[in-house]
């Protein structure tokens, strides 16, 4: 079963309200191996003109918006195969940096649904706009990629 | 390396990923929210078909950003992108590069990749960066 596009672009995902704290933030950056001080200590962080911890450049994704229960059910709810989909594509458009300490709200909605490969490969991208009260912080896609192995018989 | 001697063509400092360890996996988990078992359970990822448990790619775009980082403050990169068009398996020890493909109206556009040992690319990545 594919995606009605129509219905998939008209349906709206909940806004996620989410508090930058330091503590994952420098769990974060330890994971990916960073070891730019900026990322751990306060002092080196305003130094080099940050008011706190920055948020790395991949953090805004989907750690925020999988910190939810049901972190997918806008694909299923949208008409699409969860259970299918990969992680094909990430998009990063930046406006601000985003610092420790700030309460942002993550709204996200469905922007494209497209087949490729005579049927075989289904995508769809969500956008999230990350929003520091009106100010607009980032722009993501995550594109993922759903497997319909039946086009290919 | 300076940003104002930049050129096209220039190739960034590469970056050695150590061998990915479960460990490191079921850190990145915690770390990034994302605990879809066939990134940290070896039963489920087989389960579903898989040698084992495999990286999560949004992992593989964090150790890329690093090649960006450490050349350039944060601040500077005004996007950032990555398809992902290989899986990393757990102990993979990618490599991580990155080079300058244009220079236009003081930015520069930055073509990154991520490349298993055996060569095979995984995540082909891009980014704009300010080097006015």
């Amino acid at each position: 079963m594919y995606m009605d596009r129509e219905k998939a672009l008209a349906y709206k995902i909940e806004p996620i309200p989410f508090e930058v704290e330091r503590w994952q933030l420098r769990f974060f950056a330890e994971t990916i191996g960073q070891t730019n001080p900026v990322y751990f200590d306060l002092e080196a962080a305003r130094r080099a003109g940050h008011r706190d911890l920055p948020v790395p450049l991949t953090f805004l994704s989907n750690s925020v918006e999988l910190s939810r229960p049901n972190p997918m059910s806008w694909l299923h709810d949208a008409g699409g195969d969860f259970y299918r989909c990969t992680h094909a594509e990430q998009h990063f458009k930046y406006h601000a940096m985003a610092y420790a300490g700030d309460s942002l709200m993550l709204q996200r909605k469905i922007v494209d649904v497209y087949v490729k490969k005579g049927g075989a490969l289904e995508f769809v991208v969500k956008q999230t706009d990350v929003k520091r009260g009106d100010e607009l912080i980032a722009e993501v896609l995550f594109v993922g990629g759903i497997r319909h192995p039946e086009a290919l018989k | 390396m300076t940003i104002a001697n930049c050129t096209v063509g220039m190739e960034l400092p590469p970056i050695k990923i150590q061998p990915i360890s479960r460990k490191l996996l079921a850190l990145f988990a915690g770390a990034s929210g994302n605990y879809q078992p066939v990134h940290i359970d070896s039963d489920a990822a087989k389960a579903k078909g898989n040698d084992d448990v495999f990286t999560h790619g949004m992992l593989s775009m964090g150790f890329l950003e690093r090649v960006l980082t450490d050349w350039v403050p944060q601040e500077r990169v005004r996007s950032y992108k990555g398809r992902f068009v290989a899986r990393v398996p757990v102990h993979a020890e990618p490599v991580c590069t990155g080079k300058i493909i244009a220079i236009e109206g003081g930015l520069a556009t930055v073509e990154l990749t991520l490349t298993l040992a055996d060569g095979k690319v995984a995540l082909r990545g891009e980014a704009v960066v300010d080097i006015s």
